[in-house]
């Protein structure tokens, strides 16, 4: 009883190593379903179309709005400063560097990673999974992996949709509304935002985090206690898991592209 | 028994021990699957019948103990054997598990689909042929959401038997059928394993229906074989746990109270909070 | 069958949508490219100093913007910036003696040109070089000519 709270902590962490080992285990068969994936593109077509067709309405309207806001924002704050010119630069920059990969993959995480989780956690749960093992058809490479390649190939279109039309709303607030030099807004723009640096390390970050969005996904529902209670709790975690990790991730790898 | 020649034994199964945490499922379990017979292991639920259909399929793997189906030891197949292997079972599970985002045709013709190369019109003669076998080709069109609990449980069935399986095994095929689909799912059994010749494993604590098709029948219970035989030689057995469960008895070696502390003692004790 | 077609369909345009995105971040949004070959016709201009002054910057007269600056470059032999113009179709009567100067919008803001009109009647055509420049006015050199000048006035 003494140790009851250690061994509570000791449960706990070996519980989390246990599940991410089970994950990367997941992860390893994902990648050997890749031929799979090659030889019937159908598969992947129809999950690119799940996790980025539909997914396209919700990335581009907040795309929109949140170009919308940081015209206007950047434009109050810009203007004190007699430097609204500079307002494409700022709203491009934290689109192209930040905010469209990172709001694209939450947005993804909410919108097509809790459906995945649910989809598979049920699946699962209603032995759909160990009928296809049944018919020696392998669940992992039949039914996870087109899901994993369909949401890493979305995920950079997606992020880049979301900065574009951003950059868009943008002008629109800036230039249409609030009357900045459209010259200037584009001029600024494009002196300031590198191809390299910004642009291909944006699609870089997207393309890490559809790795890690769609990899919690399909692992919280294939690792889910097949029940009503358990897949609830997998789609939940599927989400903070994923939210949480592409925060992170996000910070990692701006440190290691912009850091220096 | 064991005067069948290891040619005539389909799953042989010896000294199996498995354990789910700190409960014993099978104690040193040994068993014969005769080809060509209906086999029916029953017991009283939680005594590891899915389980055991789990371990024969490779779906899980036993603490200790050998399993063979059709002279190949389950246990030391890769992956790739195992699915060989797998293609040559069909499996009942009790939901069906029927994909539900394919409708019943597509449903039966996954299989055809994945393992093999016929050609569209090839494909749906088999398909349309396996349906008839179990009186649903009318229903080809529906979506699994649409069935009876006995209709999925029949295209299951179908889909099961689609690459003409040596060996079909039945998770509780009976369980929470009205007596009509109850009816054509007992005697789909058994046609199914005459015509087909294959052999059948029948996992099931529906006593009457089971024993009634059933060539030869092991009573399971915590963990280990307590009878086995044929139908008659099973309903010959005098000894109380076998009769409890064949008879149906509320009261008997299985308790009808799972293990407590005595009830007046529980309820005069302040509780645990939760 | 219809439904497979759509989805195909509509993942073609996804992706198509999604490159035409990244062109668009690539071309309009970043360095990659400066689309030219819009229409008007083209202006040079030779300063000492053009500060900071960018591609794509505004060219104004009296303050309303009639063009943009389209190329910067650097004259190997005289020491000197030079810088081509695209001025607007419309604004064909800039005479020949006209004054370019780089002007800051703004403490920090951006660098633009300024151009003001002289009175010959000859107008600029297109290639045309502007002869009359004056440099950017740098804050750097400003502030060190305004301390030096105090430092005189004092000492």
């Amino acid at each position: 009883m003494r140790f009851e709270g250690l061994a509570r902590l000791g449960r706990g962490v070996i519980g989390a190593l246990e599940r991410l080992g089970r994950a990367h285990l997941l992860l390893l068969a994902i990648l050997g379903g890749t031929g799979e994936v090659l030889r019937r593109p159908r598969l992947l077509f129809d999950q690119i179309y799940n996790l980025g067709v539909l997914s396209l309405l919700i990335v581009g309207v907040s795309g929109l709005f949140v170009g919308m806001v940081l015209g206007l924002q950047g434009y109050y704050v810009l203007q004190q400063f007699g430097a609204e010119e500079s307002l494409g630069i700022m709203v491009a920059a934290s689109l192209v560097r930040e905010l469209g990969p990172v709001v694209a993959a939450l947005l993804v995480a909410g919108r097509a990673g809790s459906s995945l989780t649910a989809e598979i956690g049920l699946m699962k749960a209603t032995e759909q999974l160990s009928g296809l093992e049944m018919m020696a058809v392998d669940p992992v490479r039949r039914i996870l992996a087109p899901r994993f390649y369909g949401g890493v190939i979305a995920m950079p279109l997606l992020a880049a949709i979301f900065s574009a039309v951003g950059v868009l709303g943008g002008y629109f607030v800036g230039v249409g509304l609030l009357g900045v030099d459209e010259g200037a807004f584009w001029s600024q723009m494009q002196a300031k935002v590198d191809f390299q640096e910004d642009i291909l390390n944006g699609v870089i970050k997207s393309l890490v985090f559809g790795i890690a969005v769609t990899w919690i996904a399909l692992f919280q529902g294939y690792d889910t206690v097949p029940t009503s209670l358990g897949v609830s709790r997998s789609t939940t975690r599927s989400v903070v898991h994923a939210a949480l990790l592409v925060l992170g991730l996000d910070f990692v790898l701006t440190a290691l592209m912009f850091g220096d | 028994m064991s005067v069948e020649s290891d040619r005539d034994v389909l799953v042989r199964i010896r000294g199996l021990h498995f354990r789910r945490g700190p409960r014993v499922i099978f104690d040193d379990l040994s068993l014969d699957i005769l080809r060509g017979s209906v086999t029916a292991v029953m017991g009283p639920s939680g005594t590891g019948k899915t389980t055991l259909l789990k371990l024969i399929t490779g779906q899980l793997r036993p603490d200790a103990g050998s399993i063979e189906v059709d002279g190949e030891d389950v246990l030391r197949l890769d992956k790739a054997g195992l699915y060989r292997l797998r293609r040559r079972m069909g499996m009942l599970f009790q939901s069906g598990a029927l994909l539900t985002d394919l409708d019943v045709f597509e449903n039966v013709a996954y299989p055809l689909r994945e393992h093999t190369d016929l050609n569209e019109s090839m494909l749906r003669k088999l398909v349309l042929l396996k349906l008839e076998a179990v009186g649903l080709r009318g229903a080809r069109d529906l979506m699994p959401s649409q069935l009876s609990g006995g209709m999925a449980r029949r295209v299951a069935l179908a889909r099961a038997i689609a690459l003409d399986p040596m060996m079909i095994l039945y998770d509780e095929p009976f369980t929470g059928q009205d007596p009509i689909s109850l009816g054509m799912l007992v005697s789909l059994v058994r046609q199914l394993n005459d015509a087909a010749g294959m052999t059948s494993i029948l996992v099931s604590h529906d006593v009457q229906e089971t024993a009634s098709i059933a060539d030869y029948l092991y009573i399971l219970s915590q963990g280990r074989i307590i009878a086995q035989g044929t139908r008659e030689q099973i309903e010959g057995d005098d000894s109380e746990p076998v009769r409890q469960f064949m008879d149906g008895l509320p009261d008997g070696p299985v308790h009808f109270h799972y293990p407590a502390s005595p009830l007046d003692e529980d309820l005069r004790s302040p509780g645990r909070r939760r | 069958m219809g439904k497979r077609h759509t989805i195909e369909a509509m993942v073609g345009a996804f992706v198509a949508l999604g490159v035409v995105a990244l062109f668009f971040l690539a071309m309009k949004v970043s360095n990659l490219s400066m689309i030219s070959g819009e229409d008007g016709y083209q202006l040079t201009a030779r300063f000492s100093n053009i500060g900071s002054l960018k591609v794509r910057a505004p060219v104004t007269m009296a303050g309303v913007r009639i063009g943009r600056v389209e190329s910067v470059s650097f004259d190997k032999t005289t020491y000197e910036a030079v810088v081509g113009m695209r001025i607007d179709a419309a604004v064909d009567s800039i005479p020949d003696d006209t004054f370019a100067n780089i002007f800051t919008s703004g403490l920090l803001g951006e660098q633009f040109i300024g151009l003001e009109p002289g009175g010959s009647p000859e107008f600029l055509r297109d290639g045309d070089a502007i002869a009359n420049t004056q440099s950017a006015l740098l804050l750097e050199q400003m502030i060190g000519q305004f301390l030096f000048k105090k430092a005189g006035e004092s000492g």
